[in-house]
């Protein structure tokens, strides 16, 4: 499955075209991409803890949720996924279009676009089906007006016809459009890299800030708007795409610096303590006024500035400390996290699939704590058994099928690059 | 149910949940009233309601608007909603003055909708205070956040240009719906204009969830009838008129 896991390194394919790289590489000058040989494990290992937390953050709130990262600042998991997903994608078909050129690897990408829709569908039947479930179930005076929210299931055509066009996205599965979307530009995306990375990002630092000045968005069905403006979010995947063609290495000297340091640790203490005061209501005084009045609302919708100055500040600091060649990314314990970042659409997927069944079973059981923590647990178990057994699949069941020349299907099982 | 809250505190270092030590904890209530304490942060508030104050300390007639949507009643019930146990904790708490209330219920306006009708309703009622509860259509239909924010800043405007005081009630706390409706920006956004223009906000949805999470009342079940409904509104009501009660720095009625 090597092309739904967004493959860095070591695939089959990648290894048949080792050899044109060099080629490739001096005729594309503008751009370069890093060894190939070794996976990026940083890259998994970050991507599975980010699949982690938004399935934690998709539950009801509980013990564990006080151990995502949106408690303790500005940015969340969705801003780690997307930046990760654009440095990935960036590097696995940026090298297709420097081998293959552009039209094989918009071919690909969109095979791979295809993939990501029939994933949200998919999705959107189990959505679907839960959200009858309570609609039958559930008459509580208490909750009369809510309960309104099901009036869509009166139209059922109309609100299916509308969930094909991405348009229908009910809460939590708003991730995979925004995806689609970003996916769909990444030909153009690469074909402006290649030519100029720096005016790419510069192009998009330009579409972020018109979004801002003009208030750009997508509206959905029936009313409303995309929780995640692709206007906005797209910088965070351009600029994933850019470091990883080269940007990062070129960012080397910035990041290295110890200014970089202190600048990053002092926004992401500063953001610490306003997120403190959320929580702590009682510290909410010590804020002065004018501050809140500036900062807030912290938009998500649009990726404020705030949220990504501080995924910025993370991410560098991550870097710093975190070498590529740390042994503990090796140890059995980051075993787990790696193998959910190695095969993210899936993990993601199976993760917004258990938040639906833990808040099914959370409403069906009354529970306290101790319950919320466990399904919790569960979920994470079952997402890493999971991608345990997709890798399984991948290096011993799919390989000795194709050694007895069955590769036939290779398509259809998901195979094939 | 308090390990758990320990625990909680234990990983926020400073923690909101360790409250002072509640009676409501003890497994038999003593009190016929259903336990639904609520943490004093939850019930105070540093803006002010200067014209509740007057209001009642020069004993004039305390004339309370409700303006909401149909989370501020229970079908068929309206008398044991929110707004009539708000009404009649005041009266409890101050037994001379005289508490008028009148709701209106506007089932499914958004903020803007209800908005443009605030002055015009102000004008027929003449109330000293206005409740706006406001936020769940708006969550329901995903309206743009910014668009809700402007809706509530210009209510908000309009309600103080004709000199009545305002308290913002948020959204409910329904976990049922939580995978439906996405209620955080609509939060958030009423949190900012309460905070921009010093506007005391009651603040149902954490109120509701720190029940539901001391296991006070099941919000999650799904076979209760009215029952839950009116005792839910009873606690919200008394927890409404303490909340005014401590805004209008009216004394001596202290939290528990």
């Amino acid at each position: 499955m090597s092309s739904i896991a967004d493959p860095i390194a070591g695939s089959p394919v990648a290894d048949t075209k080792a050899e044109a790289k060099s080629e490739a590489k001096a005729a594309a000058p503008a751009i370069t991409l890093p060894m190939t040989g070794e996976r990026e494990l940083r890259l998994d290992l970050f991507r599975g803890l980010a699949l982690w937390l938004i399935f934690i953050d998709h539950l009801p709130t509980n013990l564990l949720t006080w151990l995502t990262i949106r408690n303790y600042g500005f940015s969340d998991a969705t801003e780690i996924f997307i930046f990760i997903s654009g440095y990935t994608a960036a590097f696995v078909y940026g090298r297709a279009m420097l081998e293959g050129g552009f039209v094989i690897a918009t071919a690909r990408i969109l095979r791979r676009v295809w993939q990501i829709y029939v994933a949200h569908v998919f999705l959107f039947t189990i959505f679907l089906a839960e959200i009858s479930y309570v609609a039958t179930s559930f008459e509580n005076p208490l909750y009369s007006e809510e309960m309104g929210i099901m009036d869509f299931l009166k139209q059922p055509d109309v609100t299916i016809v509308q969930a094909l066009l991405l348009r229908f996205r009910p809460v939590n599965m708003d991730v995979l459009p925004l995806y689609i979307v970003l996916m769909l530009f990444l030909p153009l995306i690469l074909w402006l890299m290649k030519w100029k990375p720096d005016v790419t990002l510069g192009l998009s630092v330009l579409l972020y800030a018109l979004t801002w000045q003009f208030d750009l968005y997508l509206s959905a069905y029936p009313n409303g708007f995309w929780a995640f403006n692709p206007f906005a979010w797209q910088l965070l995947f351009v600029f994933g795409a850019w470091c990883a063609l080269g940007g990062a290495r070129r960012m080397s000297r910035i990041l290295s610096s110890n200014i970089t340091m202190w600048i990053c640790i002092v926004y992401l203490v500063a953001a610490f303590f306003v997120t403190l005061t959320w929580y702590v209501p009682q510290l909410g005084h010590i804020m002065p006024k004018v501050v809140e009045q500036w900062m807030y609302p912290i938009n998500k919708t649009d990726l404020d500035v705030l949220r990504f100055a501080h995924f910025l500040a993370l991410a560098a600091l991550t870097v710093r400390f975190l070498p590529r060649d740390w042994p503990g990314l090796k140890s059995r314990w980051l075993r787990p996290l790696i193998l959910c970042g190695q095969h993210s659409l899936e993990i993601f997927c199976l993760g917004v699939f258990l938040a639906f069944a833990g808040h099914f079973v959370l409403a069906e059981v009354s529970g306290g704590a101790a319950l919320h923590a466990l399904i919790s647990v569960c979920g994470i178990l079952i997402m890493c058994g999971m991608a345990w057994i997709i890798s399984w699949y991948k290096h011993s069941a799919d390989k000795g099928a194709s050694k007895k020349g069955a590769v036939g299907n290779a398509d259809l099982a998901g195979g094939g690059a | 149910m308090k390990s758990a809250r320990t625990m909680l505190g234990l990983l926020l270092a400073a923690c909101l949940a360790a409250a002072p030590a509640r009676a409501g904890d003890t497994p038999e209530p003593a009190p016929p009233a259903p336990p639904c304490d609520v943490p004093a942060y939850l019930l105070t508030s540093e803006s002010s309601l200067p014209k509740v104050t007057d209001a009642v300390k020069a004993n004039q007639p305390l004339n309370v608007l409700v303006v909401g949507s149909r989370s501020s009643t229970i079908p068929g019930n309206e008398a044991s909603a929110y707004p009539a146990t708000m009404q009649a904790a005041l009266k409890e708490a101050f037994p001379q003055a005289t508490i008028d209330l009148s709701v209106e219920l506007q089932a499914k306006s958004t903020a803007e909708e209800t908005a443009g009708t605030l002055v015009k309703l102000v004008e027929a009622k003449k109330p000293t205070l206005v409740i706006w509860q406001t936020g769940t259509v708006d969550a329901m239909r995903a309206v743009d956040p910014d668009d809700f924010r402007t809706a509530i800043n210009d209510g908000v405007v309009a309600l103080r240009g004709t000199g009545t005081d305002v308290v913002l009630v948020n959204l409910q706390y329904s976990p049922r719906t939580e995978t439906m409706i996405s209620a955080p920006p609509y939060l958030d956004n009423i949190k900012v204009v309460a905070q921009q223009h010093d506007v005391p906000l009651f603040d149902r949805f954490a109120i509701m969830k720190q029940w539901s999470d001391a296991g006070y009342f099941d919000l999650f079940s799904t076979a209760h009838g009215v029952d839950l409904a009116k005792k839910v509104h009873a606690c919200l009501g008394r927890a409404l008129a303490k909340f005014v009660i401590d805004a209008a720095h009216l004394g001596p009625v202290q939290q528990n």
